[in-house]
């Protein structure tokens, strides 16, 4: 914990007047332990997890393969539900899957095939019966041109690269406005160049439309660029570790020493029961 | 970057950059030669193929010499026209498809509800498979003095065992199909609030359906096969008979070029119905989307 503590003494003095706490926040994960079912026995993903996200906050869970953060992940979209424990979306209790928690998943595969690119944006926005055709048409190839993709809105998927089709994923989701954007790791399956490219245009993304976001990595320095805030997870089962603000570490400082300092905070906290640095 | 900024490494090798000029368009792609373009259009090596095997039939009935056995490609085809300008055997074949497109259109209806209740619930998935494994086996024909007793000499028994032959080779292949679909299209789907049979039609026919044609062109054959059997044994009871009566009937006669122009029409038929419908369906569907090369 000491490490811990010295981290909460580097925040501080950078915000010298701060805004309240809202009193309800955008999600509250709520004592959370997630299990999942194989033939022969109940095991834990999570144990009593619980942060909260607020309006705007690009939010990280951040911890190794068998943390359970991307079940927690599925947790919030409302595919599975908790165990124990609650998650509560601007004081509302999740039950289940729906429009207003949109996923940006990993797999290339989350766009139907059979659609075109704009209609893979309009998807949601009909199948919620959000929007008519018409103005779903219209927000689709607005929020194309925010990707950077206009040009493709009558392409089918499977003519677009990697990198492309995760631009897609994400205009798909910010078209439907959803109260937190959910992405589970969804650079991971792209090339280093691409990816690196990828966390800009998300961060610039953020920028522009001021969406909140819960983002799930197993890279330390994807957290540190994409998030302001970081969950750490500890593995087997889930259970929170340490929660940082990383404001201040951003694709520009990557080498500076504060940032490698954080991330070998990081680090030590995620492993140190390994005993390696 | 500039060249004071290139370094030696420790072997001497001087850093490289080259200015790069824009490249020529007609050196980047040549255009190929046109025997090697018509050699990639299906219908051209499909032709090819058919001359030949045309060819090698012509061969065989010459050697042969026995019209009465094996008519030779001329014969059958004169018969064949001679079929086709009287009218008879496109009044057969009127006959035949009426009654098979009623069978399919029945049979398609049931695989897909069967399939629906499979991939919704437990029990349903059990029903299905129980049902498969215990009918698939039985030919259709097996049932047709059953479907005789219950239903009389008429077009209802013909499409009854119809449905039968298309029914559990569809089933299983549709099914199939819904269990591949990928999980994270699945939750896509679930994510957008669709459930039920806006599920079913917005994600799992369409995520399936490579398996869904591959079922329907199965279902046409098993179809099509039953019911040529079915009118053999049949006869043409239900006032006017179909293609497999024309061949019977035709045989008992010993026009063995009319037996011949009959068995052309039914694969003139599969041919057309293949490369007509069932590829163009693939090329507009799961070929554009690139779910099938």
């Amino acid at each position: 914990m000491t490490s811990l503590t010295a981290l909460r003494k580097q925040e501080t003095p950078r915000h010298t007047a701060m805004p309240p706490l809202p009193a309800t926040p955008r999600l509250a994960v709520d004592g959370v332990t997630l299990e999942y079912r194989t033939p022969r026995q109940v095991v834990k993903a999570t144990q009593r997890v619980s942060f909260d996200v607020q309006e705007g906050d690009r939010f990280v869970l951040l911890g190794p393969s068998g943390c359970g953060k991307s079940t927690l992940l599925k947790a919030v979209a409302g595919f599975l539900s908790p165990a124990e424990g609650e998650i509560r979306l601007d004081g509302q209790q999740v039950v289940g899957p729906g429009p207003d928690r949109l996923v940006v998943f990993q797999e290339f595969d989350q766009l139907p095939p059979w659609k075109t690119v704009k209609q893979n944006v309009m998807f949601p926005l009909l199948a919620s019966r959000t929007l008519g055709r018409r103005e779903a048409e219209h927000r689709a190839l607005v929020t194309l041109e925010k990707v950077g993709l206009d040009a493709f809105a009558d392409a089918y998927p499977h003519t677009l690269s990697g990198g492309m089709k995760q631009r897609v994923a994400i205009a798909r989701a910010l078209a439907m406005q959803p109260r937190i954007l959910l992405m589970d790791e969804p650079f991971a399956a792209l090339d280093a160049l691409t990816r690196r490219k990828m966390q800009e245009e998300l961060l610039t993304l953020w920028k522009e439309v001021g969406f909140t976001l819960l983002f799930v990595t197993h890279s330390i320095e994807e957290a540190q660029i994409v998030g302001n805030r970081v969950l750490l997870l500890s593995p087997h089962p889930g259970r929170v570790r340490a929660e940082l603000g990383c404001e201040a570490d951003s694709l520009s400082n990557l080498g500076s020493a504060s940032t490698k300092s954080r991330t070998q905070q990081i680090h030590q906290l995620l492993f140190e029961h390994e005993g390696r640095p | 970057m500039t060249l004071h900024t290139l370094s030696v490494d420790r072997f001497q090798r001087a850093d490289r950059v080259h200015e790069l000029p824009p490249v020529e368009a007609s050196e980047l792609a040549v255009s190929r030669p046109l025997w090697q373009r018509a050699w990639d259009l299906g219908v051209v090596r499909k032709l090819t193929i058919l001359l030949a095997l045309v060819g090698l039939w012509e061969l065989a009935a010459r050697y042969q010499a026995n019209p009465l056995l094996l008519p030779g490609a001329s014969d059958t085809a004169t018969a064949l026209w001679q079929g086709l300008a009287s009218g008879t055997l496109i009044q057969r074949s009127a006959v035949s498809l009426s009654v098979l497109l009623k069978g399919y259109a029945l049979g398609t209806v049931l695989a897909l509800a069967l399939t629906t209740l499979a991939v919704s619930t437990r029990l349903g998935r059990d029903l299905l498979s129980s049902l498969t494994s215990m009918f698939s086996p039985l030919p259709a024909i097996a049932l047709l003095p059953l479907a005789l007793l219950w239903f009389g000499l008429g077009e209802a028994s013909l499409v009854f065992v119809l449905v039968h032959s298309v029914l559990w080779a569809m089933a299983v292949n549709i099914h199939q199909g819904f269990q591949g679909v990928s999980e994270t299209l699945r939750m896509a789907g679930r994510n957008y609030g669709l459930r039920g049979l806006r599920y079913v039609a917005h994600i799992l026919i369409p995520a399936a359906l490579p398996a869904l044609l591959a079922g329907l062109r199965i279902g046409w054959a098993f179809a099509w096969r039953t019911l040529i059997a079915a009118e053999l044994v049949f006869g043409a009871s239900s006032g006017e008979g179909g293609l497999g009566w024309y061949i019977f009937q035709n045989r008992n006669e010993l026009y063995t070029d009319n037996v011949f122009a009959g068995l052309v029409v039914v694969i003139l038929i599969g041919l057309l119905v293949e490369n007509l419908i069932f590829n163009t369906l693939e090329r507009i569907t799961v070929k554009r989307w690139g779910m099938v090369r």
